[in-house]
């Protein structure tokens, strides 16, 4: 929301993109500048779903899509730092 | 306590020789191994590609390693799983457990696969001839693992010999 006051820095983050979601996004994964104040896992999802199509489709509420912050699974609240790798993983179908 | 992603097949019985060799401590070694089926969900696979995410996959599987060491008494515990293209009766998966009683193995070697499962991040896309698709991740699957939330010993305690 743009406001008058000194907007954050934008938080560089490395980006992944894992199985079904790879190939529904037609990337691997991407460097991506995350705002916020502070950036979390929700608001880079909320960003990501506003690019629409496949974005929107796929990480839609109610969609299983589980975060990895630093591989490790983080909830929606986690504050995201600059430099972390952040994957976007699809329900898991090992075994 | 071992954990491997590799693209190599395994062989169980050295794996198992490996895993309890010149430790007289194990009464009891239990393993499970997951092959690849000719037919999901009623389409005829061809070939299966699993992937994973290299750097999560290693610290999810220990995870889930320490866990059952917390949860169960036993001595040592190794998971294998493979990546990349694999044929139908190809092996995906081993998990091996060894303790002093049965009770224990068993259920510490079941509760990995489950929390393997839902947790660990693999990922199957079989190759049919209506083209490839991603294997949907299956409700008995997180019912399986929820399970054991409900019942720290698991299903099968009370086996002690």
């Amino acid at each position: 929301m743009p406001d008058s006051t000194a907007s954050p820095a934008a938080v560089t983050l490395r980006l992944v993109y894992l199985a079904r979601l790879r190939d529904a996004f037609g990337t691997s994964g991407e460097s991506f500048a995350a705002v916020g104040d502070p950036p979390t896992v929700a608001t880079l999802l909320a960003t990501l779903r506003a690019r629409g199509g496949a974005w929107s489709e796929e990480l839609a509420a109610g969609r299983a899509v589980r975060v990895a912050v630093n591989h490790e699974l983080a909830p929606a609240g986690t504050v995201l730092a600059a430099g972390d790798e952040v994957a976007l993983l699809p329900p898991v179908t090992g075994g | 306590m071992t954990v491997r992603v590799q693209t190599a097949d395994f062989d169980v019985a050295r794996e198992i020789a490996a895993l309890r060799a010149g430790d007289a401590r194990v009464g009891a070694v239990a393993s499970f191994v997951g092959t690849v089926r000719d037919v999901n969900d009623a389409a005829a696979v061809a070939t299966m590609t699993l992937e994973h995410y290299p750097g999560m996959t290693e610290k999810a599987l220990e995870a889930i390693v320490a866990e059952a060491r917390a949860r169960f008494d036993i001595l040592d515990a190794l998971v294998i799983h493979r990546v990349g293209t694999l044929q139908p009766t190809d092996q995906i998966v081993l998990v091996a457990v060894t303790s002093a009683h049965r009770g224990d193995a068993f259920d510490a070697c079941r509760f990995v696969m489950d929390y393997l499962k839902t947790r660990a991040p693999f990922w199957k896309k079989e190759q049919t001839a209506e083209g490839a698709r991603w294997v949907d991740a299956r409700v008995s699957d997180d019912a399986a693992a929820a399970r054991w939330a409900r019942d720290a010993q698991g299903p099968e305690s009370g086996q002690s010999t």
